[in-house]
């Protein structure tokens, strides 16, 4: 049974409706038409969005990606493992243990102050240069702690904001049912602090996904390096373009992932 | 009396400095004067101590020849910097002319104008001491089982795989620096370069660097020739030709190739 307030909201909504897609379809079309129009356009197509260098490149690209899987492949779990590890040290409250905790304190503070490119220099470059033997000097080995390093960092806050989030009284019910204090972490607080701070990881993880790229600087031909082969010797963007495909192919599904997780949550807290 | 032929002789002189021969009238970015571009920083022995105008360094060097060719004075020519991405990029570029050891391939040729080379290339093998004393030598077998890296801007790349092919996949860096920075940390061998980049880091950056071997310049199969680089379609072309030609010819070129790159022929060739 519809009444006339319903009627009226159905019909507000498909004016609405109405309006949203044809002010899409003009910019769009707009997009289309007068973007060719512009007097550098031919070039701007040809350097950019040239579809003969595409397909020679796409192949080389997508080899050249396997390799951002594979490094990030290796990195996320240490990553996972090693923010957990200083989100709990943060989290020591025996004075005789204050000295990791001010560690943990300095290592957040220091790693995610530093851009991510000069760590990877620093670590990549410069740890091997004191003369470790092959393979211990590889860029893969340091140039993937130095990812881990900084983004663990991230990781550990959040996760220790996800810690901060769960009601101290919840820490001491479980401590006067006789739990143990790390047993209070371990069965109480930390299944619940994860749960909150999965979609803010997740976050952290897509970004992840493509500073794997800088890892080139020191090296690895990745897809971000491969691209960089193919433009200087076709003096030609396109591959880059190919490359952003790639990277958007895994991380728009992945970020669309992340935002229902968040609604999900949401939704649970409301 | 005196004064008018002073002025006569200011005027004749004014006048010639303004008059480029017929060819580059109209042609260059701002009229009367040649824009030309390097590199940022521009290296030895290209250009000293990057500062392009001293008309130090070979490229420098080449450059005022070419304007002078071309009928600009030396103060009618101006530097700009530009990256390599901005040397490729489309539309309109802010110089007349851009060399910073650009190899002319076709399909660069495709998206950029070349001039006639003004420089053909022997590739060199940069590596340490500490290498060739573990056994490499200057032979294709040797060179193939070495870890090997290179500037992932330059022809050296595909050289890499075209004359010497390596067991193993290259790294690849964003600039010479840190090419040799790989080298020094030991996660590289060798690298390849043009001869004279690679004479200037065995000497001055690498600690312990070596040149192990060449493939000449006149080798039949990937000539790596520089060439001064143009917008496309860029009317100046014609004139820039010509003037590389008629040093070419006068033997100029030459000259300054002696008087600014060390000639090489200690270093073995490799076969």
């Amino acid at each position: 049974m519809t009444n006339r307030r319903q009627l009226f909201e159905a019909r507000q909504r498909r004016r609405a409706n109405t309006i949203a897609a044809a002010s899409t379809a003009a910019v769009v079309l707009a997009i289309i038409v007068l973007v060719p129009l512009a007097p550098g356009w031919a070039a701007v197509q040809k350097s950019f969005f040239n579809g003969a260098i595409f397909a020679r490149t796409f192949p080389g690209l997508l080899e050249a990606f396997l390799l951002d899987i594979a490094i990030f492949a290796w990195c996320a779990p240490l990553i996972a493992a090693l923010g957990l590890a200083v989100a709990l040290m943060r989290d020591l409250r025996a004075p005789a243990l204050y000295p990791l905790r001010l560690a943990a304190i300095l290592y957040t503070d220091i790693f995610r102050g530093l851009p991510v490119i000069l760590v990877i220099y620093l670590i990549g470059f410069g740890i091997p240069g004191l003369g470790l033997p092959r393979p211990w000097n590889s860029p893969y080995i340091w140039g993937s702690l130095a990812l881990i390093l900084v983004y663990a960092a991230y990781v550990a806050e959040v996760i220790r904001s996800g810690i901060e989030s769960v009601h101290e009284s919840q820490r001491n019910a479980a401590l006067s049912l006789g739990l143990s204090p790390g047993d209070a972490m371990r069965f109480v607080v930390l299944p619940q602090a994860i749960r909150r701070v999965v979609p803010a990881n997740m976050n952290l993880f897509i970004a992840l996904q493509k500073d794997v790229a800088l890892l080139s600087f020191i090296g690895p031909v990745e897809i971000f390096r491969q691209a960089g082969v193919y433009k200087a010797l076709l003096a030609n963007f396109t591959p880059y373009v190919g490359a952003a495909l790639i990277f958007l192919a895994i991380t728009i599904p992945a970020t669309r992932y992340a935002d229902y997780l968040m609604n999900r949550q949401a939704r649970a807290r409301s | 009396m005196k004064t008018l032929c002073t002025t006569a002789l200011l005027v004749a002189l004014a006048g010639a400095a303004t008059a480029q021969n017929d060819c580059a009238a109209g042609k260059t970015l701002s009229d009367g004067v040649l824009t030309v571009a390097t590199g940022n920083p521009a290296y030895y022995p290209w250009v000293m101590d990057d500062a392009p105008a001293s008309k130090q360094g070979f490229e420098a060097a080449v450059a005022y020849a070419v304007a002078n060719e071309m009928g600009f004075a030396d103060d009618q020519v101006t530097w700009v910097r530009t990256s390599f991405d901005q040397s490729i990029q489309p539309g309109a570029k802010n110089f007349d002319v851009n060399l910073q050891q650009f190899s002319i391939t076709p399909e660069r040729e495709e998206v950029v104008d070349f001039s006639l080379p003004y420089y053909s290339s022997a590739m060199a093998v940069l590596t340490t001491q500490k290498v060739v004393e573990a056994g490499a030598t200057a032979d294709v077998a040797s060179l193939k089982g070495l870890i090997w890296g290179a500037d992932a801007n330059t022809t050296a790349v595909p050289m890499l795989t075209d004359l010497i092919g390596p067991d193993r996949d290259p790294l690849l860096y964003g600039d010479n620096v840190d090419v040799t920075a790989a080298m020094q940390a030991g996660q590289i061998d060798a690298a390849l370069f043009d001869l004279p980049t690679a004479l200037y880091l065995s000497a001055v950056v690498v600690e312990g660097g070596v040149l192990l071997g060449q493939f000449p310049a006149d080798r039949s199969e990937n000539p790596d020739q520089f060439g001064m680089l143009m917008e496309d379609g860029n009317p100046l072309k014609e004139c820039v030709d010509a003037a590389i030609t008629a040093l070419t010819e006068s033997g100029r070129l030459a000259e300054i190739e002696a008087e600014w790159l060390q000639d090489a022929t200690s270093v073995p060739v490799i076969e």
